[in-house]
This record gives structure tokens, sequence and C-alpha cells, in this order.
């Protein structure tokens, strides 16, 4: 397994025309307004750096630092150049050359090692909340983990970190009906250590359907974090490990968007195999007709829904879902929901500004990013708010509490679950 | 620049606004033509006092100063071609007021034409010019480059919403021109000089626009033609018949063959002409309209007229338009795009002519545009690492130019001059009123400082 280089995107950095169309969908642009906030501009340094005009100076390093690799310009882009993959592949580059900064060594060594993960998670959970620091006293400083929000971050709001993260909660297979296909289930850390219910709940919800569920427990990061931060090795070595571990599977799926993207990217890194057997929860959903089924099957037993406590939700739209066209599939299944009304707001399709590392760098900004969803979901007069990834659940909540609104926010998965269930409680949901 | 300069500068916009690095030059250098030609130092002010201070400074030096937004002009307007400051407006984004009563807005320059439209339209109003970049260029690059867009066949372009301006010299005094009134004739007409004028004879600061009632609904079809000629015969046939629509885009044979395989809608091989005919006002008059259309239409050369029946439909006929842009590159990866206007009877001539110049010079020549006021988006499509293209290509954009000056239109309807056309000027301008053009941006700027280098020819 290896990343592509930068060199690997040669043809695709020519593909970029400067027609500035770009602009349009780059959040860093439409907040900061200056050209090495927007694709184009970091097009133009990628291209500069790899032919070696340019040297990485502090200027060329702030603006390829300052992305959220949303990926909101490749799908403005007429050339769909492929900005992100282009701007982790010169973050590689530049930490092969100058070596990490604490953060992103410290993220990228947490996420790359389930057992360190693991064992931060339980601290967390013990008693130390992940604000001011995700952190842990025992953890060796050498290890890279003392890893500190930056001081900026205080007032972040966190979920609380629950005491059984979802490898305690789950078996690692669960046989379905005979005959029916294997679903190898793809948690992520989000799933796997801040909504453990919402994995089982997805976990819960394709068994029911008859499918046998695997769960491997050797799986682990996707490698998101690691990519953002300029962990080749990292991701690579998360990569291998996945693959191996999901080998039993005939289908994956995932229910995190950010994974889908993640574990997607494997496909450049040679393991096509792998990707191309990677389905996202929704478009699972949808694709395989399975709501019908979920829903006769209901029919025959519950007595119908009791009142949902909301009756209007609206959809949030994951950057990585939507860099990969997967917007119809969660409208479909909300909209067909019994009991509420699914609202489409005024976008829908901004990036909730989380970014990953991009908000422990530059809350600030990712704030602000952020906010830009508060007028439309206002406008929305959405009780809830949905969406599919972990990270826009954490960042949205925190939005929309900065904002001083009274708006839930929960995991499709949740409402999907609780919809079949006969009962909107999302109880276990509190964000 | 010296580091007191760098200072000076500084001392106005602030440190985080001046950028001087070599990767900082190096993302300014370029705009949409994708040439290059870094400035020595870019400036992002906030304020017309800021920007007048700016101007104050770089004129004692005399230093040349380009303005600039969203970079996405197509004839290098913004390229910083003589080093110098480059002026980036983008941060002046605030829409400051919007007069619901007159009918009215102001707005700094840096505000994104679709976002200005958006915010108007909110409250029922409506600003017409629509550049297909509306999503992202500026309204400064639209006063300065007079940009025009689809629904100009009816509303007209730019220039004809812009009542007033507040501009900063090039020596660095702000002045304002025009005013809040649709009628003013008072002195020259300076408002209408600027807009047009790329940059070259002030700089805009804030932009005083007209506005209209928004039109309560729209009808949008797609005419399907065997011949070119029949096409041109409808457009004809629909402005005779008294209809202006707010649309008539067309696309010829080679666009509609690069983009058979990627339509949303089917386009037989048949199909060697396409109009995107849309009509907006009243839903009654609407309805009649597209029925009185259909019948015009009818005897020329059309095979098939679909009126869309709701949103999707509407969006469905646009995505076939919007799918040539990306389509076109199979045809060759270099583009050569020039945005020539004849009148509008001189339309089938022109594209004649077209077909001449890529049959005989052995190129791919791609035509759309805008039907209903003779605007061409001709596209050159070439490789220019096979031998002596590039010689090629520019031998065809200069008859592209002739033919078009040669039917008694002009070598650009929307795009400026700016540096890619300045050497060709001079086949549509006559000597005299060349001169008085160098006179005039004489007057307002003696020094040659202020986006030296575009739209004259090079001596
Ligand atoms: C995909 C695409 C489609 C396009 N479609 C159209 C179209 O349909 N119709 C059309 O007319 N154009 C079109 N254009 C061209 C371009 O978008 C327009 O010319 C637009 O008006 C340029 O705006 P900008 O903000 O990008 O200006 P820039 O490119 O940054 O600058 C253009 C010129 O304006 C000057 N300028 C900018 N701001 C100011 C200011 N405040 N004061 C004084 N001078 C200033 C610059 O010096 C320069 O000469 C298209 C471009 C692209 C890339
Ligand atoms: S990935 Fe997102 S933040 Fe980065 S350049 Fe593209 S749109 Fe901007
Ligand atoms: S939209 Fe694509 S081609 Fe255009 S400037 Fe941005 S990255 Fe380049």
């Amino acid at each position: 397994m290896k990343n592509p280089s930068l060199a690997d995107y040669h043809e695709a950095m020519r593909q970029c025309v400067k027609c500035g169309a770009c602009q349009a969908k780059c959040p860093t642009y439409r907040l900061t307004r200056r050209e090495g906030a927007v694709a184009r501009g970091k097009i133009a340094l990628a291209s500069a750096l790899a032919d070696g005009e340019i040297a990485m100076e502090n200027a060329l390093l702030r603006d390829l630092d300052f992305c959220l690799l949303c990926g909101g310009c490749a799908t403005a882009c007429p050339n769909a150049v492929p900005t992100p993959e282009i701007v982790a592949a010169v973050r590689r580059e530049i930490s092969a050359q100058r070596g990490f900064s604490p953060l992103t060594r410290g993220i990228a060594r947490l996420t790359a090692s389930p057992k360190l993960l693991k064992m931060a998670a339980r601290m967390a959970a013990a008693g130390e909340t992940l604000a001011p620091g995700i952190v842990a006293k025992r953890i060796p400083e050498e290890s890279g983990l003392r890893l500190r929000l930056p001081k900026a971050m205080a007032g972040r709001l966190l979920p609380q970190i629950p005491r059984r993260n979802l490898f305690d909660r789950l078996p690692e297979k669960i046989a379905g009906q005979p005959g029916k296909p294997t679903i190898g289930f793809f948690a992520g850390c989000g799933l796997t250590y801040l909504f453990p219910h919402v994995g089982e709940m997805a976990v819960h919800l394709l068994n029911r359907l008859g499918y046998s569920v695997l769960f491997p427990k050797n799986q682990g990061c996707c490698g998101i974090p690691a990519t953002s931060c300029g962990d080749g090795a990292a991701v690579e070595r998360l990569a291998a490990r996945n693959v191996n571990a999901f080998a039993g599977a005939d289908i994956i799926v995932t229910a995190c968007a950010s994974c889908y993207s993640g574990i997607g990217a494997y496909r450049a890194m040679g393991a096509a195999d792998f990707s191309g057997k990677t389905v996202e929860f929704c478009d699972f959903i949808v694709r395989e007709r399975l709501q019908d089924i979920l829903f006769a099957e209901k029919k025959d037993g519950a007595d119908g829904n009791s009142p949902a406590p909301w009756r209007r939700v609206t959809w949030h739209d994951p950057c990585h879902l939507k860099r990969h066209g997967l917007t119809a599939a969660p409208r479909k299944i909300l909209a067909n929901l019994p009991g509420i009304d699914f609202i489409e707001m005024a976008g829908a399709s901004l990036c909730c500004g989380l970014g990953g590392s991009f908000s422990l760098k530059h809350y600030d900004a990712s704030k602000a990013i952020g906010a830009a969803k508060i007028p439309g979901l206002q406008a929305s007069e959405a009780e809830l708010v949905i969406t599919s990834c972990p990270g826009c659940l954490v960042q949205l909540q925190d939005t929309i509490s900065r904002a001083g609104l009274n708006i839930r926010v929960a995991h499709v998965v949740e409402v999907l679950a609780d919809a079949t269930a006969g009962k909107y409680s999302l109880k276990s949901g509190q964000v | 620049m010296t580091p007191k300069q760098l200072a000076q500068l500084q001392a106005i916009v602030g440190a985080e606004n001046c950028l001087a690095t070599e990767a900082d030059r190096l993302i300014h250098a370029y705009d949409a033509t994708q040439r290059r030609h870094p400035p020595d130092i870019v400036v992002y002010p906030n304020s017309t006092e800021e920007v007048s201070q700016v101007m104050r400074l770089a004129h004692t030096w005399r230093l040349p100063v380009t303005p600039r937004g969203a970079g996405s002009g197509f004839s290098g307007g913004a390229l910083p071609v003589a080093g110098g400051v480059e002026l980036v407006l983008t941060r002046m984004n605030r829409i400051l007021e919007i007069d619901r009563e007159n009918f009215i807005a102001v707005a700094e320059p840096g505000v994104v034409t679709a976002d200005f439209q958006r915010a108007v339209e909110s409250l029922g109003l409506f600003y017409p010019p629509d550049p297909a970049s509306q999503e992202f260029c500026t309204l400064g690059g639209n006063i300065a480059e007079n940009a025009g867009g689809p629904r100009c066949l009816k509303y007209g372009v730019t220039r004809d919403y812009v009542l007033g301006l507040t501009v900063v010299s090039a020596q660095g005094e702000i002045f304002h021109t025009g005013g809040r009134t649709l009628k003013n004739v008072a002195g020259y007409d300076l408002t209408h000089l600027i807009v047009g004028s790329e940059g070259t004879l002030g700089i805009v600061t804030a932009i005083t626009l007209k506005l209209l009632p928004k039109p309560a609904s729209k009808k949008t079809m797609l005419a399907q033609f065997s011949s070119i000629n029949g096409a041109a015969r409808a457009v004809t046939a629909i402005i005779s018949g008294k209809i202006i629509p707010t649309t008539l885009e067309f696309m010829d044979a080679a666009t509609i063959s690069c983009i058979r395989e990627r339509s949303p809608i089917p386009l037989p091989d048949k199909c060697q002409a396409a109009l995107i005919i849309e009509v907006d006002g009243d839903p009654a008059q609407v309805e009649t309209q597209m029925v009185a259309i259909a019948t015009l239409i009818a005897p020329c050369d059309l095979l098939r007229g679909q009126i869309a029946a709701n949103v999707q439909d509407t969006e469905r006929i646009w995505q076939v338009r919007r799918a040539v842009s990306p389509s076109l590159k199979q045809l060759g990866p270099d583009k050569f795009n020039e945005d020539i206007v004849v009148p509008r009877a001189q339309l089938p001539q022109m594209i004649e002519a077209l077909e001449e110049i890529a049959a005989r010079l052995q190129v791919r020549i791609v035509n759309f545009g805008h039907a209903g006021d003779g605007n061409i988006h001709v596209n050159i499509m070439v490789d220019l690492r096979q031998e002596r293209m590039e010689e090629k290509a520019r031998q065809a954009v200069g008859e592209v130019f002739q033919a078009a000056v040669g039917l008694r239109g002009s070598i650009s309807g929307e795009h400026g001059i700016g540096t890619v056309k300045a050497g060709y000027l001079g086949l549509e301008i006559d000597p005299v009123a060349m001169a008085m053009m160098r006179r005039v941006k004489a007057a307002f700027d003696p020094d040659n400082l202020l986006n030296p280098g575009k739209i004259f020819p090079p001596p």
C-alpha cells in the first residue's frame, strides 16, 4: 500500500485552468477572500513546488495548511481537479522534508495506534473530558500523545465520552440468515469512541435485515486525520491493517461519512478491491431498497409510530459524502420516515467548518465557517438537524449552542433506527 | 520595493494585507487567461480611504498599480504586466444599501455578483446581468469589463444598471460620478466612461446599481434544429414576431457533437444546432409567449421543441448548456477562447466564415453563445504540443477577428481587450478614435501607472 506522491498529480494539476470557479464553493476563501485560501492558489503553489520553482517558505506552508480538505472546490471545478488529494500529497512532502509540528505528530500518532486511542478514550471517559486536553498525564511526553488542544479551543463543546466503546459492545461476528452476504462494518474512531450507540444501531439494523455482520476488532482509524496531518507512513500502515481486517467481508459498510472518504482513498493506494466493496450506509439502504423491508417488518409487529418529539427535520451534507455525489440517499430516507417533515435548508451543503485538524489549528476560522450554517438552519425552522459524520455532529452542536439556538443534532442511523422501532426517542443520542 | 516602502503600505492596510513573498507573488500572477506576470507586492485594502492612501503612495513612488477582483477575466485585465502593486478588492465585499423605494443598491466592488443577486432577490428585486462566472466574479470586475450574459438580450449589459460610482484616481483622489437617479445629464457621463475601462482610468470602490422588480415567472425551451441556418432563421422569426426572450443561447454542430455523450437530454445525430429559449414575466404572458415562439420557429428546420414543465426540466435544459465547457477538452487540451460579436442577422454568415477558417487551417472550432445579440464564443481547440500549432491557432484567431470586423461586428462582446487582444484593437478602432482614447487615458492617468499595458496596442 503506497500513497500517491505529489508527482503523481502532475497531470491533475495541469488540468487547473485558473478559471476561479472554485472560489464559489471554498469555505476558507469565502471567509478570507484571499487567493492563498482557495484551490486555485493552492494548486499553483503545489505545482510550483513539484516543479522546483519555489522553496517551502512560510507563506506557502501557511496557505497549504489553511485548507479543510473538504472538496468544495472540486465540486465546483469544471475539470474536477482533486485539490484535497493534492494538498494532502503536498503535506506529506512537507512533513517528509521538515518533520511534524507537535500537534500534527500527536494527532497522527494517536489515531494511527488503536491501542493508544483506546487508552486515551478510556481515560477521557473516566473523568478527563476532551477539553481542554485530549490528554492523559500518564502517557509519556515523547510519545507525542500529550496532545493539548490549543488554548483558543477552551470552551469548545465536546461530547462526553461513553465508558463502553463499540468494541466493548459488539461481538466480532453476528450471524445472519444463511445465503445472505457478510457485511463488514467499518466503524471508524467517531462511532467507536464518541457515538458507539450509533455504531451499535447500524449493526443491529443490518443484522435485522438478514446480513451476517463482521466487526473486526483489529480494524483501525480510516486514516483521514493522519492524511490531514501529512503523515503518509501512518496512513499506509492503517490502510494495510484495515484491508487485512476486512478480508472476510463481501461488502464493507460504513456509517461515517469521513471514513467512507478515508477508506475510499485506499483505491489510489492500490487496494481497488477493498474500496470497490465499500458502500456508505444510507446509500446501501436505498440501493438495496431496505427501507421498505425495515418498515414492512415494523408494521407487522408494532402499532405504528408514536408522535415524534420534533416534526421538522433537516439534513446537513457532510463534505465527505457530497464530494462523492452521495446527497440523494439520505434525503430519500428522511423524506420517507413516518411522523416527521423533512425540510431542505438553505446552505445544506456548506461545510460545518471542522476539517479535522483544521479546527484544532484554526479554531476561529473553523467557528466562523460553521456559523455560516446558522441563517439557513434558522430559516428552515428545523428542530432537528441530521447528518452522518461524527465530526459534523460535534461541530454542528458546538455551532448551534454558540448561536444560542434550540436545535438538536442526530446521526441519520439513530433516526432511522428509532423510526423502525416505532418511537423517536434519541435517548442515547445526547451529543 | 524597499523595506521602508513596505512598512508604509503595511501601516495603511495592516501587515497581513501586504503580501510580498515569492509564494504570494506566484499566486497573484495569473488570471483565467493562465498567463503569468507576478506583481512586486499584493495589497488587500478594506476601504475607499485605504485605497486612496495606497494610490497616493504608489503615485509618489511611480509604481504601477493593477486592480483585481476575482481574477476570472478572460482578457488578462488583472495581470500586473508591469509589476508593481496588485490591488485586490475582494475584501471590500459589503452590500452597503438596498433601497426598496427607489429600486437601487449600493455595493462595494468585491461583492460577488451572484451573492448580490441573491440579496436583492430575497427582497423581490432583480439585478439582471448574469455572466456565466456570476458565482465567483465580482461587481468591480463586471463594471471594469462591462460584463454581459444570456439575459442581456432582454435586459441589457452591466453598463445599463450602473447609476453612479465612487472612484479613486491614479493620483489617489476620491471622486464620485453619476448619482442615485435614473436620469442625470449633469456634465460628461464619467460613469459610463469608467464602465468598461478595464481598470485603466480609476479604481472603483463603491457602485450604485439600478434594480428591477423580480419577474414572477419564467419558461424555458430547448429547440433542436437540423441546420444552423434553421436556428438562425428561428432567432430572426422570434424577434420579428415582436418577442424579446430573456435568453436565446445557441450551440452549433461541433458543440453538440462534443456534449452528445453527456447531455441529460438526448441530442440525435440529426440535431445540427440548438437554441435554449427563455422568456420571463407574469405567468399568463409567459405562457402565451412560449406558445407563440413554438409556432414561429416550427417552419425553421425544427426537429424538436421541448418546453420545460417544471423546475427539474428547466434545470435539465440548462445542464445541456453547462455540459459544454467541460466537454470541449476532448477536442484538444489547449483552448483559444474568443468572444466576437456580429449584428444578429449576420450570425449565419459568421458561422460560415468560422467553418471555412476551421477547414482551411485544419483546426477544431466550436461555437456557442448568445444568438439573440450576435455574441459568439469561438473556441479554437488545439494541442499546442503539436509542431507549429501555436502559430496556426494565432492565425485562426486573427482571421476570426477580421471576419467579425468585416461583418461590422466587434472583436469582443463581453470579455474585454486587456493584454490578450490589445494587438488586435487597431482592426476595429480607427486611428483617430484610437488617438482620442489615448488622450482620455492620459487625462485620467498622465503617468500611465494605472493598469499599464492594457487595451492599447503595444507601440
Ligand atoms: C468560466 C467563466 C465564464 C465567464 N463568463 C462570462 C460571461 O458570460 N460574460 C462576461 O461578460 N464575462 C464572462 N467571464 C469573464 C469574467 O468573469 C468577467 O470579465 C468578470 O467581469 C471579471 O470579474 P473579476 O472580478 O474576475 O475581475 P478580474 O478578472 O479580477 O479583473 C477584470 C478587470 O477588471 C479590473 N478591475 C477589477 N476590479 C476593479 C475595480 N474595483 N476597479 C477598477 N477596475 C477593476 C481589473 O483591473 C481587470 O482589468 C467568464 C469567465 C470565466 C472564467
Ligand atoms: S478542500 Fe475545501 S478548503 Fe481546501 S481549497 Fe478546496 S474548498 Fe477550499
Ligand atoms: S475551479 Fe478548478 S480549474 Fe478552475 S481555478 Fe479552481 S481548481 Fe483550477
